[in-house]
């Protein structure tokens, strides 16, 4: 047993880290996410884009890189560790294998290089508002018409709607018979009549969800992927792709490290909250859990490298994942003290705006805020539990 | 021993009550945080017509004798109904010192005009160093003939842009972080060298940076003196935190009604999300937190007029509780709301916000837990 990286691993760590610090754009260097315009979330997809390097995991026939798991496992590392802003998971990490395991010739032909190039952005019609954790009850109907399916509905929690040019959706084809079983796998074009998109403001003052209406939407019969009423096989499969990457281990030791940063510059009578011993003790309890999280990881990788898939133990790097990550936030909050109250979200800046207090402080109450969704989406917390039980205690 | 309200206090209650159903709903409560002012002078003429400006203070002076229980049901309700109007630091802060150490002089100039509402008040205790230290003040009062002059910063003062009048801590002697030798004095906010940024709070309230530049006082501004002034602005800060506990307490009731109700309501997987255990739980958790907040609230408000170290004991324990529970009661309510609790149009986030501003303020979980140990 032993966890070092080879020669050629390290290697390879090394020519990712040249690669991003020499062709990183110096203009999104530490911009806050609630401040990217559509362009700015493009910007390094584009870069990797023609690097041939923006959808590692996927077979190399489609445009992926052929690295290894642990090479891929670097490259999130190395990303993460300059703070980049990733590619949207919604096309790379979510619609591209489905497409490449489910999607007809023709439809690869269009879909997986407008994912690779950044041409299309895609959205996540999944979640409706009586359909969240219990997501095959969903209502929204797609009927056939000739050689079109009108689709009539109401999806919400669509993150980035507002920038998207096309939406992968899950919608009913059949009524009758096992939920599951009248569910298809639909691309619509956003621009198509009928269709409204609203924004949803979060409690931190930002615009990220948003709620999708569909009247009449009339959308060409070849946009369904895979077979009609099946849709429910890749809807699983897409959730079990959504889920790996969620640790999100390396940027949260950089939240860490920025957290530290905090505690060396915040003062309590005089001396740095880092050596206080109630602080510096809350630190140390989280830098173990995430060394916990990161074996624990390690170990799904050396199985994943072995051949044997991510199974039902992921949802542990879900919920520590996202434990780990609203626990760094909370103590930051906690970190700048008084200076938390100021409120200066990205949307409501006037003209007039000036900073309150130290650099630092500016935002961590809305980040505490924010980062509650990550308990909240991609399965909640509750549910990733009850997978935990049924499948791997067999409960 | 007796935990009921006498007769008058539930008559205050359902008076304070219908005033929060009657103007402070939650869409006007949105209407008046999103206001250029960010509050509603109105509803503080009104509650100055009310009798509730005037409710912790003794009949000579106008007021209605009440004490901290009064204070505390005010609260509650206030808190309820999300009220953003400076109650706190008009009339438990700065009221409670003019009452409890102001001259004769003193009293008569300015509690008149707080009690009916025409004059709002701020404390400026926080600077930018002394995160939840009282006694961290390097803002100076420096003695000049008959008069003082003050230089210096205040941060974080809530209710600022509002007030007309304010109570600044300013160090008269000793070191920085002494509790010697700090002095409390009455500033018109216009006098000249007084000036403030005013920005947001993250709970929809309103505060100020507060800069002094050779603000001029006569002698007559200072409330007690240089030895007495720190343990005046730390008793005032118990009888804040007993306030806080009560609005805190109508918060996290809310939270928890809103969301066993939406777990009753909310169907997932063809039944009630409340019919499942590990929610069911999760509720009962949140009932207990808000209950031992409760007797917490109570304990601390029966016990603020009791010598300093009785006092600090019961302060800062209530505010260790209200703190933690305020977080796991506010969290929860998010989660198990879902998407919904993570919204700007739901009341939950707004609680929730309030909750988390709650713990910061006069001092978090972890300072009051030192000084609660520091005086065990």
């Amino acid at each position: 047993m032993d966890v070092e990286f080879t020669a050629e691993d390290q290697a390879f760590r090394a020519e990712v880290r040249q690669f991003i610090e020499e062709n990183y754009p110096a203009h999104l260097v530490g911009k806050d996410r609630a401040e990217l315009t559509r362009d700015d979330f493009l910007a390094w997809h584009k870069i990797l884009h023609t690097k041939g390097w923006v959808a590692p995991s996927w077979p190399t026939q489609y445009g992926g890189t052929g690295w290894t798991v642990t090479q891929r496992y670097i490259f999130g590392e190395e990303s993460a560790r300059f703070g980049t802003i990733p590619p949207l998971p919604f096309g790379v990490q979510m619609l591209g294998p489905v497409i490449y395991s489910f999607g007809n010739d023709a439809q690869k032909k269009w879909v997986l290089p407008g994912i690779l190039s950044a041409e299309n952005w895609w959205c996540q019609g999944y979640s409706e508002p009586g359909a969240g954790s219990d997501l095959a009850s969903l209502k929204t109907r797609a009927v056939k018409d000739g050689d079109h399916y009108v689709v009539n509905g109401h999806k919400i929690w669509t993150t980035l709607a507002q920038h998207a040019d096309w939406m992968f959706c899950l919608v009913r084809t059949a009524a009758d018979g096992k939920r599951q079983e009248g569910i298809s796998f639909l691309l619509i074009d956003m621009q198509t009549p009928g269709i409204t998109v609203r924004p949803i403001i979060t409690i931190d003052g930002g615009h990220e969800v948003n709620e999708v209406f569909l009247e009449d939407v009339r959308v060409p019969a070849e946009n369904l992927v895979g077979e009609e009423n099946k849709g429910w096989t890749i809807a699983k499969f897409l959730l079990g792709n959504e889920r790996s990457g969620i640790a999100g281990v390396a940027r949260s030791k950089k939240a860490i490290s920025r957290l530290k940063d905090i505690c060396r510059s915040e003062k309590m009578d005089g001396a740095p909250l880092l050596e206080t011993v109630d602080f510096g003790r809350k630190i140390a309890e989280l830098e173990i859990d995430l060394t916990a999280l990161e074996y624990t990881e390690l170990r799904t990788l050396a199985a994943e490298s072995k051949g044997q898939g991510p199974g039902p133990e992921s949802s542990i790097l879900k919920i520590k994942g996202t434990e780990i990550q609203q626990r760094i936030t909370e103590l930051t909050m906690e970190a700048v003290g008084t200076y938390a109250a100021p409120w200066t979200p990205k949307l409501d800046r006037g003209d007039n705006y000036f900073a309150i207090g130290p650099d630092y402080a500016e935002g961590v109450a809305q980040d505490y805020f924010n980062m509650r969704k990550t308990s909240i989406y991609g399965g909640s917390n509750e549910i990733q539990r009850n997978i935990i039980a049924k499948m791997v205690l067999g409960l | 021993m007796d935990f009921s309200f006498s007769e008058e206090q539930t008559l205050l209650r359902n008076m304070v009550q219908s005033f929060v159903q009657d103007n402070y709903d939650f869409d006007s409560r949105m209407k008046i945080i999103r206001s250029e002012e960010g509050w509603s002078r109105d509803n503080w003429k009104q509650f100055g017509e009310l009798g509730l400006l005037a409710a912790p203070f003794p009949e000579a002076l106008g007021g209605l004798d009440g004490g901290p229980i009064e204070t505390m049901i005010i609260m509650e309700e206030f808190g309820r109904g999300l009220v953003t109007e400076p109650y706190i630091p008009t009339v438990v802060l700065c009221g409670g010192i003019l009452n409890r150490h102001g001259s004769d002089a003193q009293k008569e100039e300015h509690l008149p005009s707080l009690l009916t509402g025409d004059k709002v008040w701020a404390l400026g205790y926080a600077e930018p160093q002394s995160r939840f230290n009282l006694a961290d003040v390097q803002c100076s009062a420096k003695k000049d003939g008959d008069d003082y002059v003050l230089n210096g910063a205040k941060a974080v003062v809530v209710g600022g842009p509002w007030a007309d009048m304010l109570i600044i801590s300013a160090r008269l002697s000793g070191e920085q972080r002494d509790q010697d030798g700090i002095g409390l004095f009455v500033i018109d906010k216009s006098a000249a060298g007084v000036s403030a940024q005013d920005y947001p709070t993250v709970d929809g309230g309103r505060a100020s940076e507060i800069v002094l530049e050779n603000v001029r006082v006569s002698s007559s501004a200072l409330i007690g003196d240089a030895k007495t002034g720190f343990a005046i602005l730390e008793e005032a800060v118990d009888y804040g935190i007993g306030a806080l506990c009560g609005e805190a307490i109508g918060q996290m009731k809310c939270l928890h009604d809103a969301t066993v109700e939406y777990c009753k309501t909310r169907k997932q997987f063809g039944v009630p999300i409340g019919s499942f255990q590990v929610l069911q739980h999760r509720m009962v958790d949140m009932f207990m937190e808000y209950e031992q907040s409760v007797s917490m609230t109570y304990m601390v408000n029966m016990k603020l007029g009791e010598a300093r170290d009785a006092r600090v004991k019961s302060a800062s324990g209530a505010k260790v509780q209200i703190g933690k529970s305020g977080r796991f009661v506010g969290q929860q309510a998010v989660q198990l709301h879902g998407g919904m609790g993570m919204t700007e149009e739901l009341n939950v986030g707004h609680y929730f916000k309030r909750l988390t501003m709650i713990d910061t303020l006069f001092g978090n979980v972890d300072h009051h837990l030192r000084r609660f140990a520091a005086n065990a």
